[in-house]
């Protein structure tokens, strides 16, 4: 079964995260099983898997995101080019901010939406001066396809945006920092159907300059945005490859299980 | 395994394993933050190890007194001078008349101790007794007329000057300008000790004696105020815990949402906040002067525990019911759901299965409350309660309720206003005493909790 | 005493009520119990209910209306020339009461027969005497005016009494009466004492707004009364507060204002950033463990009594600010005269707000959303970034709300100002001054030998205005924010 994912791994992809031997613990429960993936750069990875699979859980330790929680435990390397981010050298505040993130439920701050979008410029330094960060905030905002919509109320809450305003808005926010890789966590399923449309259409056009990785309770939705998918169960990761294979021709019985709807 | 190495970026990049300058900045800002917190965590606690030490170092003392055992010859011709041992003549004899016993028991006890001193006047020498002494003496014949003629070893208090210079407070620099005792009494006061008749010893008198005038600290004690709290947390609890399960029960479970409720919401929690003298002056207004003046209500009087009690179940009130309706709150709707399911009407519902349910957080609730109302003074100094000397024990139950009494934390409060520091050791002493009251109600209320703590 | 037979009457008229309809309710269906609306003893509490609740309710209408009259009929008893210079009818009243109660005892005691407590004159006997062997002291020697009226108060009380007896039980009988005749197998029992438990928890939820009425009410008519004898422009305006209890006083209260916003300042200045922080570093990065032991460790400062705290700062804290910064202290400046002080006070009124203000903020900081926490991380933020910049923000009202409550507990709090702060009432910048606070004097003025209708005394109902408007201000503000805050979240 490990064999499948490398016979499918296309060799004219840049890796750009690369997993081996990733074992997560939440106290002595075991939420990921050794697993290895490599996720290409400028391409969408989707994770798909039932719930309570480990498909978030993997997600969010690709930028230690999990080290806000005490009882959890990584083991084994996760290298972004070549680096293992679990290094004691490593600054996870540097990590994040090459490896952004999008939440399930879109959490603008209770700033303006101008604000939101400056923090992680401002936290970071990026801008020398005002003049500046209003650029990086156009630009962030324009990426994350609603600069048309806010653009003259810049100085209103964040707050006060649509459900799918909201998430554009974190994507612009997240994109705000420069990051290289972008990873979603589920981010449409606090949304309707249109609202999910626009961001998906946005991710599609994000391919062009991230890694994106996107974690997907959808199917459909994975089948729509991504090149690449990995299935997760119960902490495995069962298949990975590419997205139309998986979904045409899953090799393991597990997945085809849930592609199919018997489980899930 | 994949090798990561096969798969080299492209374009040059910052490595993640070099911290760049920027983020060392920012990792030391994020360093003095997480510094300023555990500072105030520190010096939080530090206070509270000070205080603690402070109150213990401090109050410790006050158990223990200085006793100085004399042998008194309790002479017929003095005391009994017909020896009918008719109780009402021995009764005449006044605490003056055994003034001249007790001097002669000391110059005896100098002379047979083979201390010496300049100090002969009966006068003098009975400084360094306490001047309950003679008081003493004249009950314990009073009560065993039979020991008449016979000599009797009395343990009395040694005055509050030879306590304190015992116990490290009086120096004989201090005594210069003092008229109560002099530096050759202390002489004295040193042989005595090398022979064993002035002794330091835990004095069961200061938790549950009564207090004494301001001239006696070595004779007072706490006990009478002890009772005093008593008293008025049987009020609270008899008051408060019915008035506010009921309220917190109308609240929780009946109440419609209408103007009345909101208003009864609204008084709560602001009398939750309203300071508690206030509440002191709700006493003095309404319940002394309204009801014990205008009604002519007698047992509403001054310094009365029944009135402190009153007070402070109006204080206490908004405590238990915000606890109450939590615990009421925490009882799953399903419960009631099944109950109403059967036929039972919202009352028996609320009563039959609601409360039993919530009973152990109520309690927890009320004891906290208890203890709050325990420990509150500033509502008693303005009915009375603080400048009445507590010196008698109420005579019956009733009585308790509504004879004029102090109150542990009043008694405190007024020993911390006398003028000699032998009562601030006593204030001390008193607040442990408080403490460990207050202690033993939290403890019980977490192991309650503990207890009987369900997760639903 | 007869107050306390006539309840035990009427609560035995009700046990009676309750034996008597729960028998007839069982007897008129022939002992089977299913036959009935309700359980039995619901037709019992219901009959026993109709008995005691509106006798029960005489009996207290009728003593605040007896009182009313018997006073007012026998103020009119008293001659315009018993009232002595500088006293007033009220005043004499009280003596009144005073006498009467006195002979009562006498006559309790055995040392009058009521026949003689009725007929007493001042000529004839030693009032003063026989009231003192029962342990009634009286100041003076028994104006016969007084003694007259004192006589005629015992006399309407007692055949009040003897009228409200009568009226209590009867009222009780006709209630038993008619519970009894409704008593009936179709009678809906256990509807009607449900109706009644639920009148009884509305009065008992009502007890809240009654004391903040009872509250409103004691300050008012009081504080009318002080304003009737000294002016309330001059009470607001006058920056002087020196009382003299022989008159002449001048009461403003803006220098005590001064004392307490002073205190609550410094108090503030050492609770708010000690108690935030404390907060922030509990909620946001201590371990479970150091949570566990710290927050109760803290929470144990808010169970300590106020007056330790009075003690702390008058025995402890002031002796130790006095050498530092008193005369040949440490620091050898000479700012501090004496050991109670605004300091003083202030400081340890701060030890004692930091758990208030850390638990409070604790809850609000708690209430932020983890997504918000998370946004800021993902962003690459540090934590401290997090908290500065998104979390504290959102908790903004929040903690306005907790500090703003704060401030109304240290503005209100008296035993640590009545023992730490002084007495002498000044308006001075220097924070080692003694300085003295609106309840603290609030205290020294109705615990004086003050004569209670002095404005002296008097004036302490206004300064208990003045807090508990302040501080309710505060109070509604603070938990209106909080409110409002919560539900943001919700």
């Amino acid at each position: 079964m490990d064999d499948l994912r490398y016979m499918e791994m296309p060799v004219d992809q840049d890796t750009k995260i690369s997993a081996s031997n990733v074992q997560i613990y939440y106290g002595d429960n075991q939420a990921i099983k050794d697993v290895n993936v490599e996720i290409a750069d400028k391409t969408v990875t989707a994770f798909i898997g039932p719930s309570g699979c480990g498909k978030s859980t993997f997600l969010r330790c690709l930028n230690r995101m999990n080290d806000t929680i005490d009882i959890c435990r990584v083991e084994g390397t996760i290298k972004i080019d070549g680096d293992d981010i679990y290094d004691n050298a490593v600054d996870p505040v540097q990590l994040r901010a090459k490896v952004g993130m999008v939440f399930q439920k879109p959490n603008p701050f209770p700033k303006s939406i101008y604000d939101n979008v400056a923090y992680g410029p401002k936290v970071h330094g990026l801008a020398k001066s005002k003049a500046d960060l209003d650029v990086i905030v156009e630009k962030a905002l324009r990426r994350g396809a609603i600069w048309d919509e806010v653009k003259d109320r810049l100085h209103a809450p964040g707050t006060g945006l649509s459900g799918g305003q909201q998430q554009r808005l974190c994507i612009a926010r997240a994109v705000a920092t420069e990051p290289e890789v972008l990873l979603m966590d589920e981010p449409c399923s606090a949304l309707d159907p249109i609202a999910t449309a626009q961001v998906e259409e946005l991710i599609d056009e994000l391919r062009q300059s991230y890694s994106l990785v996107i974690v997907t309770h959808s199917m459909q939705q994975a089948a729509r945005v991504s090149q690449r998918t990995a299935f997760f169960h119960l902490g495995n990761l069962v298949e990975f490859g590419d997205t139309s294979q998986i979904f045409t021709n899953p090799q393991d019985s597990r997945t085809e299980s849930y592609i199919t709807g018997r489980i899930g | 395994m994949t090798d990561a190495s096969n798969a080299a970026p492209l374009r040059e990049k910052k490595s993640l394993l070099v911290v760049d300058a920027r983020t060392k900045k920012r990792n030391a800002a994020e360093a003095r933050f997480k510094m300023y917190g555990i500072i105030a965590i520190t010096l939080g606690l530090l206070f509270l190890a000070v205080l603690l030490t402070t109150i213990i170092s401090r109050g410790t003392g006050a158990f223990t007194q200085t006793f100085i055992s004399v042998p008194v010859e309790l002479r017929e011709d003095k005391l009994d001078k017909k020896g009918n041992r008719n109780l009402e003549d021995i009764k005449k004899v006044s605490t003056f008349g055994y003034n001249p016993l007790l001097g002669d028991a000391l110059s005896a006890v100098i002379a047979e101790g083979g201390f010496t001193t300049e100090i002969t006047k009966s006068k003098e020498l009975r400084k360094l007794l306490s001047s309950s002494a003679v008081g003493q003496m004249r009950a314990y014949v009073i009560e065993n007329t039979d020991q008449i003629g016979q000599t009797v070893t009395f343990d009395f208090f040694a005055s509050s000057r030879v306590d304190g210079y015992i116990k490290g407070r009086v120096t004989r620099e201090d005594l210069a300008r003092d008229k109560n005792l002099s530096a050759e009494h202390l002489d004295l006061v040193d042989q005595m000790i090398e022979a064993g008749v002035v002794r330091k010893k835990f004095n069961p008198s200061f938790i549950f004696g009564a207090d004494a005038s301001e001239s006696r600290p070595e004779q007072a004690g706490l006990g009478v105020s002890m009772l005093g709290s008593l008293f008025m947390m049987l009020v609270v609890l008899f008051l408060a815990l019915p008035i506010g399960v009921a309220a917190s029960i109308y609240l929780e479970e009946f109440a419609p949402k209408n103007r009345l409720t909101d208003l009864i919401e609204v008084n709560i929690s602001n009398l939750a906040a309203v300071p508690s003298i206030v509440f002191g002056i709700l006493g003095l207004a309404f319940f002394i002067q309204f009801c014990g003046g205008y009604l002519g209500i007698a047992a509403m009087k001054a310094s009365a525990p029944l009135v402190g009690g009153l007070v402070l179940t109006l204080m206490t009130l908004p405590t238990i019911i915000i606890s109450t309706r939590a615990a009421l709150k925490a009882v799953p709707p399903s419960i009631r759901d099944a109950a109403l399911g059967v036929g039972a009407s919202k009352m028996q519902t609320v009563f039959h299965h609601v409360l039993p349910l919530a009973a152990p957080g109520i309690l927890t609730g009320t004891i906290i409350g208890l203890a709050q109302a325990l420990g509150e003074t500033a509502p008693l100094l303005l009915i009375g309660m603080v400048g009445y000397i507590a010196s008698n024990y109420p005579d019956s139950v009733l009585s308790g309720f509504t004879d004029p009494n102090s109150a542990m934390p009043a008694q405190i409060f007024e020993w911390a206003k006398r003028a000699d520091p032998a009562f601030y050791e006593r204030a001390w002493g008193g607040i442990i005493i408080l403490l460990v009251f207050l202690m033993t109600m939290n403890i019980i209320a977490i192991l309650l909790r503990r207890r009987f703590e369900r997760r639903w | 005493m007869s107050g306390i037979v006539l309840l035990l009457i009427v609560l035995g008229l009700g046990a009676l009520a309750f034996i008597l309809a729960r028998g007839k309710a069982l007897s008129s269906v022939g002992g089977d119990q299913r036959a009935l609306h309700s359980r039995p003893h619901y037709y019992g509490f219901s009959a026993s209910i109709l008995t005691i609740a509106p006798a029960v309710a005489l009996m207290v209408v009728w003593g605040f209306g007896q009182s009313t009259l018997v006073q007012s009929s026998v103020a009119e008893l008293i001659p315009a020339s018993a009232i002595a210079e500088g006293q007033t009818v009220g005043l004499l009243m009280g003596d009144v009461q005073r006498i009467a109660n006195g002979l009562d005892t006498a006559v309790a005691e055995g040392a009058l027969s009521s026949d003689a407590a009725a007929t007493l004159s001042t000529g004839a006997d030693d009032i003063r005497g026989i009231l003192g062997s029962v342990g009634v002291a009286l100041g003076a020697d028994v104006d016969p005016a007084i003694l007259k009226a004192a006589q005629s108060y015992r006399a309407m009380q007692s055949s009040g009494a003897t009228l409200r007896m009568i009226a209590v039980i009867g009222v009780a009988l006709l209630g038993l009466t008619y519970g009894f005749m409704q008593t009936s197998a179709t009678y809906r029992a256990r509807n009607s004492v449900e109706r009644s438990m639920r009148w009884t928890l509305i009065a008992a939820a009502s007890v809240a707004v009654f004391t903040t009425l009872g509250i409103v009410f004691s300050v008012i008519f009081n504080t009318i009364e002080f304003f009737q004898l000294y002016p309330a422009k001059d009470f607001f305006l006058s920056l002087t507060w020196s009382p003299s209890f022989g008159g002449g006083s001048e009461l403003g209260v803006f220098p005590l204002l001064w004392g307490t916003l002073y205190i609550s300042l410094i108090a503030l200045m050492v609770a708010v950033p000690t108690g935030l922080f404390s907060a922030i570093y509990l909620s946001e990065y201590a371990s479970p463990k150091v949570r566990a032991f710290a927050k109760p460790l803290l929470e144990v400062l808010a169970g300590i009594p106020t007056i330790v705290y009075g003690l702390f700062a008058l025995l402890t804290v002031g002796p130790l600010l006095v050498n530092v910064f008193g005369d040949g202290g440490i620091l050898g400046v000479n700012w501090m005269q004496g050991g109670t002080a605004v300091m003083t006070a202030g400081l340890v009124m701060g030890i004692m707000l930091i758990p208030f203000v850390s638990s409070l903020s604790d809850d609000i900081i708690n209430a932020v959303p983890q997504a918000l926490r998370d946004g800021s991380l993902g962003l690459g933020a540090t934590p401290s970034e997090t908290i500065r910049q998104v979390v504290i923000p959102a908790a903004l009202p929040g903690i306005v709300g907790a500090i703003l409550l704060a401030a109304s507990r240290a503005i209100g709090e008296t035993m640590i100002v009545v023992l730490g702060a002084g007495a002498a009432a000044r308006l001075s910048m220097n924070p080692f001054d003694a300085m003295t606070t609106v309840t603290a004097k609030i205290v020294s003025q109705l615990t004086g030998d003050a004569d209670f209708a002095s404005p002296e005394a008097l004036v302490a109902f206004a300064l208990a205005m003045t807090l508990f408007v302040i501080t309710l201000g505060l109070n509604v503000i603070a938990l209106g924010i909080v409110r409002k805050y919560r539900e943001q979240y919700e």
